[in-house]
């Protein structure tokens, strides 16, 4: 498909990466009794190998829908979803934010953290030393035997985050993760999640409503068009890495991709209120 | 009553030393047992006649005599006995029902309506034929409590896995989990609180199991011996009776509140449900 070849990143450091991750074609129908909705109409996208991949759309487009495919949780209705070369892919190697905190509530921030462990069976000693070593990334140390009521919301999704994290996933995909956090503490997460991406060079799903959070973290911005999501349009974001997100405006890449990006999602968002 | 848990922290600064909220909350109700029964003594004797009332002090004294010299342990022990088995069995095969029929749509609604139909049907209907077949020794009573916690702890157990919230198990689907890991982490913890309100709200159905089968006919038991002192117009026997069999409800509940604060101490406690449990 032309549209799928034009989509691959054109910048140059990720234009010898091998793909990780390849979406072709992928339609998704919801029939109920009160009939049927296409939520995504046909999605191709190609994610290189340690790639960090911003999303952004229309609220209801169909975001989280993509993101429930590639884990599993959803089948689409036609089209293929390949992760490694293989075309079932495998749960085991894909970390999930889910868009709502989804901390276990009987299960302490470190029980939280050492889920994805035990399910893989690794040992309870090692497991305490791999939740140790990321609660320190990300400065939680204090709070490991706190249930999840006894913590703040950004306290919280910091947990999220690392449990997707700690098992070493092949990708990590995650779905509006600092949406409802204040602009402080998001913008104490996005730093921390650049450093922790930096260390691991992970390959990233992002998804965010939030146009600057995209431009700031990602390599790559794809823009997504109103129900039935297909793809807009997909830049490569050229600014200079690492990044000081807080003086971001300062940068002439970043104010011309901000404006040309916000056109382009003020029209879809248009388009959404006109079907409406 | 939330008014006061809010009001507390505030009084805490202002007077010197005060209370901890669980020693007031002690002492009120100490408080409140010494009028009412201080009333009731007082009452009995002067306001209605002590025959048909009897009178605290003349209760305790029954029952002090029964203790020691009387034959309260025997009697206890085939109520109490009687209950704990029923109430063991109906929990275990409840959990059980409960836990199978949530995992199985088909078999929930091929059931269902029998289900709705043998719970509907009155215990004290039953508990005649319960003698007939099964006569009238701990058998029977084990029987017909068994016939009214199963049912609590089921329909509690059914409810609470099937009232697992759908993002839980989503996670844990992402995350690898098979289906016993599912079950074992994700689906049972997250309806224990379910479970246990079944287990709490089952405890007085199987004491009143139990006084049943022992009211229709018995040779032993708390309710023979309530039914017995009764037919002899012996007030203060039949509520010393009564009052062993209120110790035995508070008795397991406030156990089974220590084991609850233990095994759902993740649950945030709302000002609310401090006013509320305990
Ligand atoms: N399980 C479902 N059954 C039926 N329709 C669904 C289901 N899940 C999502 N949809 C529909 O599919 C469309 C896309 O939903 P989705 O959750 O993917 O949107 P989104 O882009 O993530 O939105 P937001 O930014 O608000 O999170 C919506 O119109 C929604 O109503
Ligand atoms: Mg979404």
């Amino acid at each position: 498909m032309s549209q799928s070849a034009d989509l691959v990143t054109s910048s140059s450091v990720l234009q010898d990466r091998h793909s990780i991750l390849k979406f072709t074609d992928v339609i998704k129908k919801y029939s109920s009794e009160r009939g049927s909705i296409v939520a995504l109409n046909g999605i191709s996208l190609d994610v290189k190998e340690g790639e960090f991949l911003t999303i952004v759309g229309p609220s209801g487009c169909g975001k989280s829908t993509l993101l429930n495919i590639l884990v599993g949780l959803e089948t689409p209705s036609a089209g293929a979803v390949v992760l490694d070369g293989a075309n079932t892919v495998d749960r085991k190697a894909v970390g999930y934010v889910m868009q709502n905190d989804n901390l276990y509530p009987w299960r302490t921030l470190r029980e939280n953290v050492e889920f994805p462990l035990e399910l893989r069976n690794i040992p309870a000693a090692e497991r305490r030393r791999i939740s140790a070593r990321y609660l320190e990334k990300v400065h939680l140390a204090d709070f490991a035997d706190a249930y999840p009521y006894e913590l703040s919301g950004g306290m919280r999704q910091r947990g999220n985050i690392i449990r997707a994290l700690c098992f070493s996933p092949r990708i990590l995909v995650m779905d509006e993760p600092f949406g409802p956090l204040d602009a402080q503490t998001r913008l104490l997460l996005q730093n921390l999640l650049l450093g922790l991406w930096a260390e691991e060079k992970k390959t990233v799903l992002f998804i965010t409503h939030d146009l600057h959070e995209a431009i700031a973290l990602g390599d790559r911005l794809v823009v997504l068009t109103a129900r039935p999501g297909r793809i807009k349009s997909s830049h490569p974001i050229d600014i200079p890495r690492p990044r000081n997100i807080r003086h971001l405006h300062e940068n002439a890449a970043y104010r011309a991709l901000l404006s040309k990006v916000g056109d382009e999602l003020a029209e879809e968002i248009q388009v959404q209120a006109g079907v409406h | 009553m939330s008014i006061e848990a809010i009001d507390l922290p505030m009084a805490k600064k202002t007077e010197a030393p005060a209370l901890s909220y669980r020693s007031k909350v002690g002492l009120t109700r100490l408080a409140l047992v010494l009028v009412v029964f201080g009333f009731w003594e007082f009452a009995s004797g002067s306001l209605f006649s002590t025959f048909w009332i009897s009178k605290p002090s003349l209760i305790a004294a029954y029952i002090f005599k029964w203790i020691f010299y009387g034959d309260f342990f025997y009697q206890l022990s085939f109520t109490f006995g009687s209950m704990i088995a029923g109430f063991t069995l109906g929990t275990v095969l409840g959990l059980l029902a409960g836990v199978v029929l949530s995992r199985s749509q088909f078999a929930s609604d091929v059931l269902d309506p029998f289900l709705v139909a043998i719970n509907g049907i009155p215990r004290v209907a039953l508990a005649p034929l319960f003698v007939v077949w099964f006569g009238i020794d701990m058998l029977p009573k084990i029987i017909l409590v068994f016939t009214l916690v199963f049912f609590v702890i089921f329909y509690n157990t059914y409810a609470g896995i099937k009232s697992v919230d759908r993002r839980f198990t989503d996670l844990a689907f992402v995350m690898g989990a098979n289906a016993n890991e599912l079950f074992r982490k994700v689906i049972l913890p997250a309806s224990l609180p379910h479970i246990f309100l079944g287990i709490k709200l089952s405890i007085p159905y199987a004491l009143i199991g139990a006084i049943i089968g022992e009211f229709v006919a018995s040779s032993a038991g708390l309710g023979w011996k309530i039914q017995m002192e009764t037919s002899l117009y012996n007030t203060t026997g039949t509520m010393a009776g009564l009052i062993v069999m209120m110790f035995i409800v508070v008795a397991m509940n406030s156990m089974l509140a220590v084991m609850e604060r233990q095994l759902l101490r993740w649950q945030p406690t709302s000002r609310f449900a401090t006013a509320q449990s305990q």
